[in-house]
């Protein structure tokens, strides 16, 4: 019985039933081909996190996006800039208690380098509908090249607790045709 | 140490008992249960604040009581439960005495005086910083000491254990190696002494700078390495529900393991790979390098995943050649229809091994490759997930496990047979209610630990679609129901341990008397396991497919590199 010690001593000595190792073998190779998905999607699929990302100071990350947003602003929503980039171009987005700042109005089917960092706590970029969701910290600028391929209305939900306005923490993306 | 030992026959089973371990092992789960009762309540107010329609809490309570939910019942309540299991499966399994005694209480107090400090610091309302305490947001000093001086209670109970075993092995209590739930048990004390140093080396400096003397803990070092506590913590439960996986059917009807070889060498893939699971946090993280998130976050080569698939077959294979041999032969299925489904015991431990399979392994699987965790990280899917391995799973075990040491070792009756009957069931459909439903609303992108999606105080709006709101409805209600089931199994053990009917040591209640006749045979090609071998090719079926749509759902999103 398993709750007593094994009945015959050489206990390792036992042949293993066909059985169990066909399972063995189905269930290694099973990992193996999940192991080597992660490194195939690398060549051949289009959604792979880079891992560009540099030590920053929050003052000069706020700065680098105040820059951006003096130069690009289109108009204004509720208080926000709304901010025009050319497509190819670095674009900021900063995350601090409790806003996503500025709004973004990118092109469809062109390709940004976003860059993503935090002024205070630790926050959650998760871009809705699409759901993908990207971790900010402070201290860390993280730059991701992102192509949108929809046009619409895009919310910035933060997904990292942040405090009592964690959940009133919405940004905005626009991408237009 | 001085103390006397004193044996109790226990004359069930024939195991000698050390009384100290006794009192010890039941201190420890009364006290496991009682922060389980705490936790759960806070996990209910939890989910009806995000039950949209009722929306119970106001917003600081609920980032309080989330905080609450997520210490007092993934960490006090399954290390508490855990350290009773020590006890159990290193003395009363071995039938030797304890090592250190005094010490065992030492820990005891140290354990319940820190989770007293953290539950302390949190009510006081300057502590709600979730489980995770993500640096640099700042608890009290009081939160990261309690969380330290509970490690340490921990860790000395660890080494008690270790020192039991080799005071059995001294003393020659037992007869070769050691039975494979210990060997269970001890692949999980091994895995707790690196998950509470690992929990040592990064709080120590955490509580030194909420003092304000380390002046800064950098934010991505310190999620590596509370991660390599936060989800090893988890590997202890891992290896110690498997061990329970195995114990109830052995005390049940006498199963043996297919093979002593291929269950020990599985329990050792445990040992070897799943602490790099701290990975699966860091997928979407800035700077870390591919090659490391997928050797990590893989387990190596899934070699982690592999052990607990193998276990997969191997709990209810033993289980299928006990039942056929005690004549329930018939056809693919008769040993499972006919299995002991109104033992609460049995029913328990049999749902908790199906829902962690087929909900906490393939999700947790899933929402750990590399790239999928992209559109799962943060999203309410991973609550999802990790409550189908704590709660359906482990949760399910440990309170599988209590209807047996009820009778054992408080050695009174189960009170209220009918609702223990039915116990397993309502808090294991609510798990698994809570789970898929959490899923679901994590794959429509509802974020974790908010307490409004709605954005009705935002200045900038978001419309989450309407299922995703139903979804949490339906969360909230599975949490209800998972809850019925909660205070059944308080009520249950606290009445049968206070005021149950004091059962003899000539009553054998729990071990079915056939238990020793089917315990004998070898491990040869002659097992007749079909029907298990139906299930594992439905699980596997279901893995694949699971695990596939998701790639699919992942290249439909915006393009990133």
């Amino acid at each position: 019985m398993a709750i007593t010690s094994p009945s015959t001593k050489i206990w390792w000595n036992e042949p293993i039933s066909k059985q169990e190792l066909i399972w063995i073998t189905i269930a290694f190779l099973w990992g193996l081909v999940m192991f080597f998905m992660m490194i195939y999607w690398h060549g051949a699929g289009e959604q792979n996190l880079s891992s560009e990302a540099y030590r920053i100071k929050p003052e000069v990350f706020a700065e680098r996006t105040q820059a951006m947003i003096d130069e690009y602003t289109v108009r204004e929503e509720a208080g926000f800039p709304v901010v025009r980039p050319p497509p190819g171009s670095d674009i900021y987005m900063l995350a601090r208690l409790w806003q996503w700042w500025p709004i973004l109005e990118l092109e469809k089917d062109k390709s940004y380098r976003l860059h993503l960092s935090s002024l205070d706590y630790q926050h959650g970029f998760s871009l809705q509908p699409v759901n993908i969701n990207l971790q900010v910290h402070p201290d860390y600028e993280m730059v991701v090249t992102l192509t949108p391929n929809q046009a619409g209305e895009f919310g910035v939900i933060c997904n990292e607790y942040c405090g009592i306005g964690h959940h009133d923490m919405i940004g905005k993306i626009y991408v237009v045709e | 140490m001085s103390t006397q030992t004193e044996f109790r026959i226990c004359a069930t089973t024939g195991f000698k008992i050390d009384r100290n371990a006794e009192k010890l092992i039941k201190a420890n789960a009364v006290v496991a249960v009682v922060f389980l009762a705490i936790g759960g309540l806070f996990g209910l107010l939890v989910a009806l604040t995000r039950w949209p329609a009722v929306h119970f809490l106001p917003a600081d309570m609920f980032y309080l009581a989330l905080t609450a939910h997520g210490l007092d019942v993934l960490l006090v309540w399954v290390i508490f439960f855990e350290m009773a299991l020590l006890y159990f499966t290193s003395t009363v399994l071995l039938n030797s005495r304890m090592a250190a005694p005094r010490w065992g209480w030492v820990a005891f107090f140290e354990m319940l005086i820190g989770a007293l400090m953290v539950n302390v610091a949190v009510l006081q309302g300057d502590s709600s910083v979730m489980f995770t305490s993500y640096v640099p947001m700042r608890a009290s000093p009081m939160f990261y000491l309690g969380l330290i001086i509970f490690a340490v209670g921990a860790l000395t109970v660890c080494a008690i254990f270790f020192a039991t075993l080799v005071i059995a092995k001294q003393e020659k209590t037992y007869e070769g190696s050691v039975p494979l739930v210990t060997f269970g048990a001890l692949v999980a004390a091994i895995i707790a002494v690196f998950t509470l140093a690992s929990g040592a080396v990064i709080l120590i400096p955490t509580f030194l700078w909420s003092i304000g003397l380390v002046s800064h803990i950098d934010p991505l070092m310190y999620k590596t390495i509370w991660w390599a506590m936060g989800h090893s913590s988890q590997q202890i439960n891992m290896a110690a529900q498997v061990a329970i996986w195995y114990a109830i059917p052995a005390m049940l009807f006498g199963a043996k393991p297919l093979s002593e070889k291929v269950s020990r060498m599985a329990f050792l893939m445990y040992i070897l790979f799943l602490q790099l699971a701290s990975a699966h946090h860091l997928l979407v993280e800035p700077g870390l390098a591919s090659e490391w998130k997928i050797f990590n976050t893989s387990y190596a080569l899934y070699l982690a995943v592999l052990g607990s698939m193998i276990h997969g077959m191997s709990i209810p294979g033993a289980i299928e050649v006990a039942q056929r041999r005690r004549g329930f032969n018939r056809g693919i299925f008769e040993w499972l229809r006919k299995a002991p489904w109104g033992n609460p015991a049995f029913s328990g431990m049999f749902m908790s091994l199906v829902m962690f399979g087929f909900l906490g392994g393939i999700s947790g699987v899933v929402m750990g490759t590399e790239q999928i965790n992209l559109i799962m990280h943060n999203t309410i899917y991973v609550p999802g997930h990790f409550h189908a391995t704590v709660v359906a799973g482990t949760t399910l075990a440990f309170m599988a496990m209590t209807y047996l040491l009820v009778p054992l070792i408080f050695q009174r009756e189960v009170m209220f047979p009918k609702l223990a009957r039915l116990q397993p069931y309502l808090f294991g459909l609510g798990a698994a209610g809570i789970s898929v439903f959490m899923m679901g609303a994590g794959t429509l992108g509802v974020p974790r630990r908010s307490w409004d999606i709605s954005g009705a105080d935002a200045l900038l709006p978001y419309d989450f679609a309407g299922a995703a709101y139903m979804m949490m409805g339906l969360n909230g209600m599975a949490a209800v129901l998972a809850a019925i089931g909660g205070l059944s199994f308080i009520v249950i053990v606290v009445g049968s341990v206070f005021f149950g009917r004091r059962i003899g040591d000539t009553e054998a209640i729990v071990l079915q008397a056939d238990a020793a006749a089917v315990g004998q045979y070898g491990s040869s090609d002659s097992h007749d396991i079909r029907g298990t071998l139906v299930l594992v090719a439905v699980f596997f079926i279901s893995f694949v497919l699971y695990y596939f749509v998701n790639w699919k759902y992942l290249s439909e999103v915006w393009p990133l590199s």
